[in-house]
């Protein structure tokens, strides 16, 4: 003990033993790796639902092998019914928004690099870290419980709109047990959550080495940490909006349940409830969560392309004040989801107007990644191709914001496809990019490997050309009235735009076919791919100053002290065209410049 | 650089031998003392911000036809006396620890005595919501009776719950400090009494909530 050693000095000791070292580890790069392990599995389920989904909504009939001993009420024989097309859509919904988006590029990445950015040794609170991995492994279980209880999962979607889902069994098959085991399973997500986001911003705020300025954090540190500002006040809100659809479904109260309800042929015990209360408290959550979901991609790509293009961004300062008031204003536009719930009109026209402005600091960003790049060298690799892929998702979906920030034109084109089109690109498929530019930039770091570029590129070409195939028409479906969430259209006016649906399937078949790739590449990689050098793409932040895969403490027993702003690029420094955030030499502008 | 060191080891001059003579131990708790206090101001945020929820639900039940009215158990308010004078107790034990250097004997004493008065008013307040709540069922007002009646519960419930946690933390510091141990970290004092301070004042909040709404 009495040697002061750095083992005793770092906040925990040396891992020993499986348990300590691999399942309830401390150091923060096991837990952003079990993140991020969560999230894979999330992803690939959350795939596979979206495949039956697609089959059976142009196939009404086709029969799924395997799929009637998950569940044979819902699908007998393998043929899916529409009750069970609703369950499944819930499950992708849930999956897909909490435990891929919210944890892959926030959770994973953010407990991974975030210490090593700011050249801590390990995140404020060890304990509350492994806790928060744990208890959203435990939300995950109750969600997956879902599928093997025999009422099956809700029906509800996603959002779980009261009062339908406060009332029970009446309201469909999942709606009794199912429902309850979402609810639990989200309030425990929430509390999982908030855990991260309070070690996150103590992190950040305490942390940081010598010479780490606020300004001086990477782009990517700085988008976790106003994500994390971000979550602690939306997870603050859905969590006491579970507790009262909790009570409303087991204890009698009637917060989300109006009087007079009759569903199924019953009359609700319950009186005077209010149905949009359960709406206003979702998406004052709901509407940050997609700024939770795409803002860590946007810094993550931006991280990305700074390191690509060899020279910093116009200007990273307005990026980070633009990231900024994209989380400050994500909280003033909540009720852009519930223009037809019968909101005052004014109240509506309140709402529509910083959802346009919003608009403003994302134009911002865009243009500073389109003027960067402009003229720059930049190299390619996945990682970079998937960075750009970002932009292209960015822009392509969220144009068509612009159309459903407006009231009038919502009316129109809610709960539309037009409308799935358009998330599925912005916060899904562009924050997925982030996600995956991400993992071909870090893996490096993580595994002390590199992976396959070939596999990567192609993983890129028939990512980026598939999911413009699946969503673009997508908006198209929508213009021409075609509704969300329902299981099929065979005999109805949409019959004639089932070859549209059906393409969209194939190509649904085939993009995902195609992350089978990127699970091949990750796998192989891990354990047989080149090994990698402590610094693949000379770059200048921090993580890159420390061996691949970085040791227990992260730094051993050096104190990084921190000179320059990570953007240091296209100039003249000892190892080449650019000077590492911990290195003590002068810059010099690179000659010729 | 050291004068970081020096401040830190004159804060930590009764830790046990092994801890001081270390110079990489006092980092590291010097740095567990800044996280902690971040960490709790974070915390008293969000529980804020939930608070702020349940509020703003009982603003939108408020207006709907069944709303009615609950005669609060005039128990509640010796209840506030006493979470109130719990609070005072802990600021008396917080000032007797930071008087002198952590960790003198005399302060020990005389925080640990107010540690045990605080504690037993946090228990006294607990009992008291218990009895309020039993007062209201004997009258036959339950949870699920009326929305008056639910947020009453729901309220008190969850305020006595976050209570709870810190009557958890102040039985592990009695324990410390009775067994003459001043081996936890003084931000977890600290922490605890900002932790205690902000339960008073909310529950100071929500009692004028629920006489105002309810």
């Amino acid at each position: 003990m009495e040697e002061g050693s750095v083992q005793q000095a770092h906040v925990h000791a040396p891992p020993e033993g499986f348990l300590r070292k691999h399942v309830f580890s401390l150091d923060h790069k096991v837990i952003g790796k079990q993140y991020y392990g969560l999230a894979l599995v999330a992803v690939f389920t959350g795939m596979i639902l979206s495949w039956l989904m697609r089959i059976h909504m142009v196939w009404p009939t086709a029969k799924i092998p395997l799929l009637e001993h998950l569940s044979s009420a819902g699908a007998p024989g393998g043929v899916i019914t529409p009750e069970y097309y609703l369950s499944l859509m819930t499950m992708h919904g849930t999956l897909m928004v909490f435990f891929v988006l919210t944890n892959a590029p926030f959770a994973a990445f953010g407990n991974y690099f975030l210490p090593i950015q700011i050249g801590a040794e390990d995140m404020a609170f060890p304990r509350f870290n492994m806790m928060s991995f744990w208890v959203t492994f435990t939300a995950w279980v109750v969600l997956m419980l879902a599928f093997f209880i025999p009422d099956g999962p809700p029906i509800s979607g996603w959002t779980s709109y009261a009062p339908l889902s406060a009332v029970g069994k009446d309201a469909g098959p999942g709606m009794q047990y199912g429902m309850s085991l979402w609810g639990l399973s989200i309030a425990i997500f929430c509390i999982g959550s908030l855990l991260g986001a309070l070690n996150f911003i103590a992190t950040t705020l305490d942390l940081r080495a010598k010479g780490m300025t606020l300004m001086r954090m990477p782009l990517c540190t700085w988008a976790w940490f106003i994500t994390s500002c971000i979550a602690l006040l939306a997870f603050a809100v859905l969590l006491p909006a579970c507790i009262l659809l909790i009570l409303d479904r087991h204890a009698g109260t009637s917060f989300y349940v109006p009087g007079g309800l009759v569903i199924s042929d019953r009359l609700q015990p319950h009186s005077g409830g209010s149905p949009l209360l359960w709406q206003h408290l979702f998406w004052f959550f709901g509407h940050p969560e997609v700024y939770i979901a795409i803002l860590p991609s946007m810094g993550i790509v931006s991280h990305i392309l700074v390191n690509s293009m060899r020279k910093p961004l116009l200007s990273s300062k307005v990026v980070i004040y633009s990231m900024m008031s994209i989380g400050f204003l994500s909280y003033m536009v909540w009720g852009h989801h519930m223009f037809l719930s019968g909101m005052n009109p004014i109240s509506a026209l309140a709402f529509s107007f910083p959802t346009l402005t919003i608009t403003i600091p994302a134009t911002v960003l865009t243009l500073i990644w389109l003027g960067s790049l402009y003229g720059a060298n930049i190299q390619i690799n996945s990682a970079s191709l998937f960075a750009l892929g970002f932009i292209s998702m960015f822009v392509a979906g969220g144009v068509s914001g612009f159309f459903l920030a407006q009231p009038s034109i919502d009316i129109y084109l809610h709960a539309t496809y037009f409308v799935v089109g358009h998330f599925h690109m912005v916060m899904g498929v562009a924050s997925l990019f982030g996600v995956f530019a991400g993992t071909y930039f870090w893996f490096p770091k993580m595994s002390g490997r590199m992976m396959s570029e070939p596999l990567g590129k192609l993983h890129f070409w028939i990512t980026f050309i598939g999911t413009y195939c699946i969503f673009m028409p997508f908006h198209y479906l929508g213009l021409i009235g075609n509704v969300r969430r329902y299981q099929s259209f065979v005999d109805d006016f949409m019959a004639p735009y089932l070859g549209v649906h059906k393409f969209v399937t194939v190509v649904a078949l085939i993009t995902g076919a195609a992350q089978f790739l990127f699970l091949y590449n990750l796998i192989y990689s891990r354990f047989k791919g080149k090994p990698a050098p402590d610094n693949p793409w000379n770059a200048t932040t921090l993580e890159w100053s420390i061996p691949s895969p970085p040791p227990w403490n992260n730094f051993g027993d050096r104190h990084p002290i921190v000179y320059h702003d990570p953007f240091q690029y296209g100039v003249k420094g000892s190892k080449g065209d650019y000077v590492m955030q911990d290195s003590p030499e002068q810059v010099v502008p690179a000659s010729g410049d | 650089m050291s004068s970081t060191i020096a401040s830190v080891n004159s804060q930590t001059n009764a830790l046990p031998p092994p801890k001081r003579a270390s110079a990489q131990a006092a980092l590291v708790y010097e740095r567990q003392e800044r996280v902690s206090s971040s960490g709790i101001w974070v915390g008293v945020f969000a529980i804020t911000m939930s608070f702020a929820a349940f509020t703003s639900a009982l603003f939108v039940r408020e207006g709907t036809t069944d709303w009615g009215h609950l005669e609060l158990p005039s128990v509640l308010y010796i209840n506030t006396l006493v979470l109130l004078m719990s609070t005072l107790t802990l600021e008396s034990a917080r000032r007797a620890l930071a008087a002198g250097p952590f960790g003198n004997i005399e302060g020990t004493r005389k925080a640990s005595a107010w540690v045990m008065i605080t504690l037993l008013l946090g228990l006294a307040f607990c009992a008291g919501q218990f009895h309020a709540w039993q007062e209201l069922r004997a009258e036959g007002i339950y949870l699920a009776t009326n929305p008056n009646s639910s947020f009453f519960y729901l309220l008190t419930f969850l305020h006595a719950l976050h209570v709870f946690v810190g009557i958890l933390v102040l039985v592990y510091l009695a324990g410390r400090l009775m067994a003459s141990h001043t081996t936890f970290r003084r931000s977890l004092f600290d922490n605890t009494a900002i932790y205690w301070h902000f339960m008073g004042g909310l529950w100071v909040y929500l009692l004028l909530l629920c006489r105002m709404k309810l």
